[in-house]
């Protein structure tokens, strides 16, 4: 990986920092999100660690609609959204301050790995096809990716795509990035390379959300570790304070039984 | 029993070959306009936006469920009855409008089937980037889908190139006319229907060639 390459900045301005207040969010009958509220200061690094079903990737999909809130404020920046009363053109610009690294990797199947991060530039940003390749090309050297520019996704390993699915959100350069179990899905060869470049984006101090099992990279990069149970953020606070000396007994067990 | 008339069958093939490019424009003409009408169709069942979503349902009934000779009268003889504009409707058209219509009720559902199957991740993935829903159906969603729906669509364009052989009911002298003529006034009805088989049968098998290619260049993305 040839560290000196990087995205050209995009000179946006950016917002204070993201404020979540009130999300719930239930599947019918069961409520997986209750009372969610959280800051995020503008280049925070936060992790979210917890029990499988305890509504962590909800969390992180309720913040961009791709599971609608039933309830809640999401703040952005200046710009505010009232989740239960939310329409289309909302929807669009909280998904256009936000962007979204899926555990599947979800790369567009039928879109080389340039196109991929081409596409919303394009379609979405406005960039000419001229700016959308050199933007593509100046991240795909980023993710040490640029050789394989041309591949479709069917023929990159899942390391590979998920470098490039974590490229497409960079490229982006959205005010918060969210990562959902970016490496629960890959290989255990393959997560090194991954974690390696989710590093290289903390460094920017790029706002970020992540919902991971990588304890120790937790550790290394978060600037607060949350701890959620059932629906609910029990406790948070900096990784030390978190991981060596949990308050609750619900983060204690869980921390027990994970490492 | 007699033998086979060669040399009228050899006189007959050229002066039947001069029909192709009718038969082929109508199919062309009517395959494009139904893609176009069965994707819309498509788009609508999938995502059941109301009251229109009825009309779609009705349209897709009523089409699948009746011949496409009944549907070619009704609009060629029997729709100018009721609608005075429609007095001067060609045979030409009225079957492009029949095979439009008819055959976009088929396709609809094939490409409905290929939309609700690919993976939601691509439609969670064009979604979390920004995308409206316009923009997702038209770069991602119905890409990946007209591979899956490719080859059941090739069949329907067979069949509708063979469908244009109705054409000759509403009295348009296309290739299937043109033989009809032909073998009244030679008697020779086997030959000339032969021949007649023969010149469909290599359209279909040209057809079925550029398919393999349509799939190559479809499968590409998919290739390891």
């Amino acid at each position: 990986m040839n560290k000196t390459e990087t995205i050209p900045e995009t000179g946006r301005a950016r917002g204070d920092g993201i404020t979540i207040s009130g999300l719930t969010k239930s599947f019918g009958t069961t409520a997986v999100l209750k009372d969610i509220s959280l800051d995020i200061a503008q280049g925070e690094r936060v992790v979210i660690i917890g029990p499988s079903g305890t509504g962590k990737s909800t969390l992180l999909r309720c913040l961009n609609f791709l599971d609608a809130p039933d309830a809640g404020v999401i703040r952005i920046g200046d710009m505010s959204v009232d989740t239960a009363t939310a329409k289309r053109a909302d929807i669009l610009a909280l998904r256009r301050r936000t962007s979204f690294v899926f555990q599947n990797y979800a790369l567009f199947a039928n879109k080389t790995a340039r196109e991929n991060i081409t596409q919303a530039l394009k379609t979405v940003q406005g960039y000419s096809k001229a700016e959308a390749n050199a933007r593509a090309d100046a991240t795909l050297r980023e993710t040490g990716l640029f050789e394989k520019a041309d591949s479709y996704p069917a023929a990159l390993s899942g390391g590979q795509q998920q470098r490039v699915g974590i490229g497409r959100a960079m490229a982006l350069d959205a005010d918060l990035m969210l990562f959902d179990e970016p490496t629960s899905a890959l290989d255990p060869e393959w997560v090194g390379e991954v974690l390696d470049l989710m590093r290289r984006v903390a460094e920017k101090r790029q706002t970020m959300l992540i919902v991971t099992h990588e304890i120790q990279f937790a550790r290394e990069i978060a600037d607060r570790i949350v701890f959620m149970d059932e629906g609910r953020i029990v406790e948070q606070g900096p990784p030390a304070e978190l991981l060596d000396a949990p308050k609750d007994p619900r983060t204690q067990s869980f921390l027990r039984r994970v490492s | 029993m007699r033998g086979l008339d060669f040399d009228y069958m050899l006189g007959l093939l050229p002066v039947l070959l001069g029909y192709v490019p009718l038969t082929l424009f109508m199919a062309f003409v009517g395959m494009v306009c139904a893609l176009v009408l069965a994707s819309a169709l498509a788009v609508e069942r999938v995502f059941r936006i109301p009251v229109l979503d009825v009309f779609v349902r009705l349209f897709i009934s009523f089409f699948r469920g009746t011949p496409l000779l009944v549907q070619l009268f009704l609009f060629y003889y029997g729709l100018p009855q009721v609608l005075g504009f429609l007095g001067n409707i060609d045979g030409v058209t009225a079957t492009i409008m029949g095979l439009t219509l008819h055959f976009s009720a088929y396709m609809a559902e094939s490409i409905r089937a290929a939309i609700l199957g690919v993976d939601r991740s691509q439609w969670e993935a064009a979604q979390a980037v920004g995308m409206t829903q316009g923009q997702m159906m038209r770069q991602i969603i119905l890409p990946q889908a007209s591979r899956v729906a490719a080859p059941t669509l090739v069949n329907y364009f067979i069949d509708m190139i063979k469908g244009t052989s109705l054409a000759f009911t509403l009295g348009v002298t296309e290739l299937m006319g043109a033989t009809q003529k032909e073998a009244a006034g030679s008697f020779l009805y086997f030959e000339a229907f032969l021949v007649v088989a023969a010149i469909y049968w290599v359209m279909v098998e040209t057809l079925a060639f550029a398919q393999r290619h349509l799939e190559v260049y479809l499968n590409k993305a998919h290739a390891r």
